[in-house]
């Protein structure tokens, strides 16, 4: 019994990261009606940003979140100018072919610069052990951190005027310009954030996980799962998605084979596509 | 007159054409220099390279009294099947690559066999132990390696001495090769009167072992064997020791081998694994450099100290290169019928190879040893510790 709760509670820590993972793309599709296909890509960017912060300066990687999240912010931002901007508005195939392009530039990139070799980020904290099982620190601390960076989010889009404009540019982007907010700034804005959650997340899941430049396609999946179960351009329903989808994993995996997860995670994905299309969580949007 | 110089142009061509061929033997093959292979196919990648410069060092490849300089003609394959499929077919082909090396590990080298049989091509298996392709009835795949069904033996050897009841969860790569080692050693582990506690395969591309883990603690398991390559293998290591997962034996495959592995600092502290060969065997050559002389060029090179995937790469090369001499031809069925009638001793062990028509080219001579992790005045060493005859240090259980 005290094995499938191990198992459940592992599930919840790590989905929380997935969760964070997922805002980002389900913010920028709420926003803009762009599905970031650069967003796995963006991921491993994160993680390379922290794995090469520590590296250098010796700092532990958690010092390092701020500094990601600022790069990240900026990094979206000349991404949004350089390759969205033009496409925003156009039929839905245009940005998913640019930011497929930006995906497969930023692996091109980073396979010449990193090669495809795994890496780690080491990083130890005490963890919890109950009986016979361990909850590592690592787990823990990234599942606060991405907790703490939701609520931040939550906040910034419910109670600040940037983060007001945000909302109403993706309720109605016309109604928002005629009462003057300047939606190009705000998408960029928003874009920004987007790629800055990929990254952070990016940055947790290497204190978790080792990485290769490749990492990023099987997080960008899970990403899309998440935001499915949360609800298309919805954050909190993200982060719900997240742990939900990490509950369901957890509670699997003791009485299948490991290797059947994927399976139970894509079914899970039909299921809920035909069952709530608006999400599990759509009740929560924003 | 015109089209009495062109065909002046393309005769003068055609006769100095193999006047160029002549001085050179190109081999072909294709590396993982990116993808989940990468750790161990670089390994093997330099054991060809310090064979190529060595020979040629010596004036080359010596055939019936004239010399061949070695020529390398190799691509990255990203450890991925479909690239080795079109890239040995490019490589006889388009780049007339007069031998081959197989790419590192099975699943590749299954790929690989299938090409260079229809066209009829020496091929040397390094980095690919799982039997079952050399069943299928080649004529020129010949493996260096000691097949995939013995690679745990070893291990199941050291737990019966220490502990008779045992109760193993085997965890492995899904991968054919792995897959063939976990099937073969559960059967020899039920024979052995051991309990098999757990069995787990995952994907290549796992990186969180954590359900995997709180199953082994719920199975009750107390020795863990399986593993698959460096990538999954390193990271199960680490995370096991994360979760504090209190096992009293792990034994993987290939991943502790690499010297790479010594960074997981108290990760791996008694980690074992089955090896091909170690730096510390004392086997006697009756050819080529010993094992000392080897492990001494290649850490001077590399300034790192050689596996047995940088061993096998070398010592496959120089039996190819054997044979070659001893043969007096380039002609593969020449060459082949050399191969067949190996029986020799180099700094990587022995190696004869099945001349049955039904596992022609499975390698019957080579044998393995087990070796272990272990802290040695603050410093991580890798021992073997079995069999008997071979180990440099007592099993740390």
């Amino acid at each position: 019994m005290i094995g499938i709760l191990a198992s459940v509670i592992d599930g919840v820590l790590v989905g929380a990261v997935y969760g964070l993972a997922a805002m980002g793309l389900t913010l920028i599709w709420g926003v803009m009606n762009v599905i970031n296909l650069s967003h796995g890509a963006i991921i491993v960017l994160g993680m390379f940003v922290v794995y090469f912060l520590t590296g250098a300066t010796g700092v532990s990687a958690y010092f390092g979140i701020p500094l990601v999240l600022v790069v990240g912010f900026l990094a979206g931002i000349i991404i949004y100018w350089v390759s969205v901007n033009r496409v925003i508005g156009r039929p839905i195939l245009m940005s998913l072919l640019a930011t497929f392009a930006l995906n497969m530039i930023i692996i091109g990139l980073g396979t010449a610069a990193w090669t495809t070799s795994p890496y780690n980020v080491p990083v130890s904290l005490p963890g919890i052990t109950i009986e016979n099982y361990t909850f590592t620190g690592t787990h823990i601390m990234a599942a606060v951190i991405a907790s703490v960076v939701a609520g931040v989010l939550y906040l910034f889009l419910h109670f600040t005027r940037p983060g007001k404009a945000i909302r109403a540019v993706a309720s109605n982007r016309d109604a928002a310009e005629l009462n003057g907010i300047p939606t190009r700034q705000v998408l960029a804005m928003a874009f920004g954030l987007g790629v800055a959650l990929a990254c952070v997340s990016g940055a947790l899941i290497a204190t978790l996980f080792p990485f290769t430049v490749l990492s990023g396609g099987a997080y960008q999946l899970k990403s899309f799962v998440v935001t499915v179960l949360g609800g298309l351009g919805n954050p909190a329903g993200a982060l719900l998605g997240g742990i939900a989808l990490g509950m369901v994993e957890g509670l699997a995996t003791p009485f299948t084979p490991v290797s059947w997860t994927p399976i139970i995670e894509f079914g899970l994905f039909v299921l809920v596509l035909i069952a709530f299309p608006r999400g599990v969580f759509a009740f929560t949007k924003a | 007159m015109k089209k009495g110089l062109y065909l002046l142009a393309v005769a003068a061509l055609l006769a100095a054409g193999p006047a160029f061929a002549e001085d050179t033997i190109t081999i072909g093959f294709t590396a993982s220099q990116t993808g989940k292979l990468n750790n161990d196919s670089t390994s093997q990648l330099r054991g060809f390279e310090l064979w190529r410069d060595d020979v040629n060092a010596k004036g080359g490849i010596k055939v019936g009294g004239k010399s061949y300089k070695v020529k390398f003609v190799s691509y990255d394959d990203e450890s991925q099947g479909t690239r080795v499929q079109q890239l040995y077919t490019r490589l006889i082909t388009q780049d007339k690559a007069q031998f081959l090396f197989s790419p590192y590990s099975s699943g590749l080298v299954a790929t690989a066999a299938i090409i260079s049989e229809q066209y009829g091509k020496v091929m040397m298996s390094i980095g690919g132990a799982e039997e079952k392709t050399y069943k299928l009835g080649n004529k020129y795949l010949f493996q260096t390696y000691t097949g995939a069904s013995q690679y745990l033996a070893g291990a199941l050897d050291v737990l019966k001495h220490k502990n008779p009841k045992a109760k193993i969860a085997f965890v492995y790569e899904d991968d054919p090769f792995s897959k063939a080692v976990a099937q073969a050693t559960r059967e020899l582990a039920k024979k052995d009167g051991f309990t098999v506690a757990l069995e787990e395969s995952y994907s290549s591309s796992t990186t969180d072992f954590g359900p995997i883990i709180n199953k082994v603690i719920s199975s009750g398991a107390d020795a863990l064997l399986g593993g698959g390559h460096y990538a999954d293998g390193s990271t199960l290591a680490r995370q096991l020791h994360d979760q504090k997962a209190k096992l009293k034996w792990v034994t993987l495959l290939v991943a502790p081998d690499s010297p790479n592995f010594a960074k997981l600092g108290d990760s791996a502290v008694g980690i074992s694994v089955p090896s091909q060969w170690e730096p510390q065997v004392t086997y006697k050559p009756d050819f080529g450099p010993t094992p000392a002389e080897f492990t001494k060029e290649f850490t001077a090179k590399y300034k790192i100290a050689p596996g047995y995937h940088a061993a096998g790469g070398y010592s496959g090369a120089m039996i190819l290169q054997h044979a070659i001499e001893k043969a007096g031809s380039i002609d593969p069925k020449k060459v082949a019928a050399e191969l067949n009638k190996t029986d020799v001793t180099t700094f990587f062990g022995k190696c004869k190879f099945s001349t049955d028509p039904k596992s022609h080219g499975l390698q019957t001579g080579h044998t393995m040893v087990l070796a272990q992790w272990q802290m040695k005045n603050g410093k991580l060493v890798k021992e073997v510790i079995w069999p008997d005859n071979a180990k440099s240090a007592d099993v740390m259980y």
